[in-house]
């Protein structure tokens, strides 16, 4: 079990295999389909982003609302491929990493190759594990979308899988 | 005659939702951790001993077991016997999933089609009602996530493709699906009726016990027979690869048309959720 500390550097990427199971550490942002969306029709029209893309690790999910005097509400990953159309551009704009579920296209294994970054997997389903890793919790970006709005999450040893490296490496393979 | 009141059906809706967001059904625990001890070292090994262990966390914490605390699927069999009285049913059930989901801070996820804004308070519910002979309210609130919604799949088949077919199209939807819908999943299936009416016997089919059997043989054989087959297709916990791709398949069927063979597959993820009451 490799211990990752944020922000993950390209020689820490290199170093990642598909297969190796990880516990990552520092802050990670969330984003879904409809922040997605947004995201491009910003990029789109040249409007500045209000979430930083360079180096950030973008994390597939959509939390639960966080009780009174907790972090966070349980928030496991969503599934990836929904977000293959959107996931090269933002690793070329220099994306560190992303965090999903399941399998991603060829494209965006490319991308993670020519970037030198990383796909890991969470695990699907384990919302509630997920949600007492995350130590705090503020929504940064597109507060209307609610659970599908950016949050920025500090998280302590949240367990994934490397899923796709930046060797071609793919577990799904 | 049993007159009922709806906000009894509000208060049971209420009471289901909060118990269901939070804890996997017994049979899926004892499938995933059967799963568990079947799985040999490795990533999927690795992924089912924190679902376990997400799962103990979930019940302790009274937090949702996964974030996707889904739309909620209502089923109402209805006993001939009973009237309501009191708000609509329809408005009840609704009204106890909005209570429970924002009492739960459970996440609403139910949203426009086309404008994709969220309806904030996780209605409508997806009701289904069935008139039953007696006196008896059987309510089953299941939340359904969308990560496997999204991976079902209904084929109007030709007669002639019989067992044979129903088979192939139960394991080609898994095997498509991969590790996009949380595997290792739960799967459906309805077999006859209509086109709309098979896909409900496949929602319901995910309603029975994982592990259980349809009570005609034939039928339970297609059961058995469709799980060996996705549990050699090597997709795994979370497509990590090994021989745990589905924990159960469940049929259910009724007579259709003489031209044709509906067959409904409902995909499930690993999360089994569903409270059964009857009032």
């Amino acid at each position: 079990m490799t211990e990752l500390t944020l922000p993950l550097t390209k020689q820490q990427a290199e170093q990642l295999r598909a297969g190796d199971s990880v516990l990552i550490s520092g802050t990670i942002l969330t984003a879904r389909d409809c922040a997605h969306k947004r995201i491009f029709e910003y990029l789109d029209k040249g409007i500045p982003l209000p979430l930083e893309i360079e180096g950030a690790v973008i994390y597939y999910a959509g939390p639960c609302p966080a009780k009174p005097g907790t972090a966070s509400g349980s928030c496991g990953p969503t599934t990836s491929a929904r977000m293959d159309s959107f996931a090269p551009r933002l690793l070329d704009l220099g994306l560190s990493a992303i965090i999903g579920k399941g399998e991603m296209s060829k494209e965006v294994g490319k991308a993670l190759i020519r970037n030198r970054s990383v796909y890991f997997a969470a695990i699907g389903g384990a919302g509630a594990l997920y949600g007492n890793c995350i130590k705090s919790s503020s929504c940064i970006a597109f507060e209307d979308l609610l659970s599908e709005g950016v949050y920025r999450l500090e998280v302590k040893r949240f367990p994934a899988v490397v899923a796709m490296d930046c060797h071609g490496g793919n577990i799904y393979g | 005659m049993r007159v009922i009141n709806t906000d009894i059906v509000e208060q049971a809706v209420y009471r289901a939702a909060l118990k269901a967001g939070v804890n996997l059904t017994d049979s899926c625990r004892r499938a995933l951790k059967s799963a568990y001890e079947k799985e040999g070292e490795g990533a999927a090994k690795f992924a089912l001993g924190e679902l376990i262990e997400n799962s103990r966390i979930a019940a302790e914490k009274t937090m949702p077991v996964c974030q996707d605390t889904g739309i909620a699927v209502v089923l109402l069999e209805i006993g001939n016997e009973i009237f309501f009285e009191g708000t609509p049913l329809p408005e009840a059930v609704n009204a106890g999933v909005r209570k429970a989901y924002a009492d739960g801070y459970f996440r609403k996820s139910v949203c426009d089609p086309i404008t994709r804004v969220n309806t904030a308070d996780n209605t409508p519910a997806a009701i289904h009602t069935e008139i039953v002979r007696g006196d008896k309210l059987k309510l089953t609130f299941m939340p359904k996530g969308f990560g496997s919604e999204n991976m079902s799949a209904l084929y109007m088949l030709k007669p002639a493709q019989g067992v044979k077919g129903i088979t192939d199209a139960i394991v080609e939807t898994v095997k498509k699906a991969g590790s996009r819908p949380c595997p290792p999943v739960y799967v459906g299936v309805g077999i006859g009726g209509t086109f709309d009416g098979c896909a409900y016997l496949a929602k319901r089919a995910l309603t029975r016990d994982i592990g259980t059997h349809n009570e005609r043989e034939d039928i339970a054989e297609i059961e058995r027979e469709a799980l060996r087959r996705i549990n050699e297709l090597d997709i795994g916990c979370q497509g990590f690869h090994g021989k745990v791709t589905a924990l159960g398949v469940s049929c259910e069927w009724a007579p259709t048309h003489i031209a044709g063979l509906p067959v409904a597959v409902n995909i499930q993820c690993h999360c089994v959720r569903c409270v059964k009451e009857v009032l």
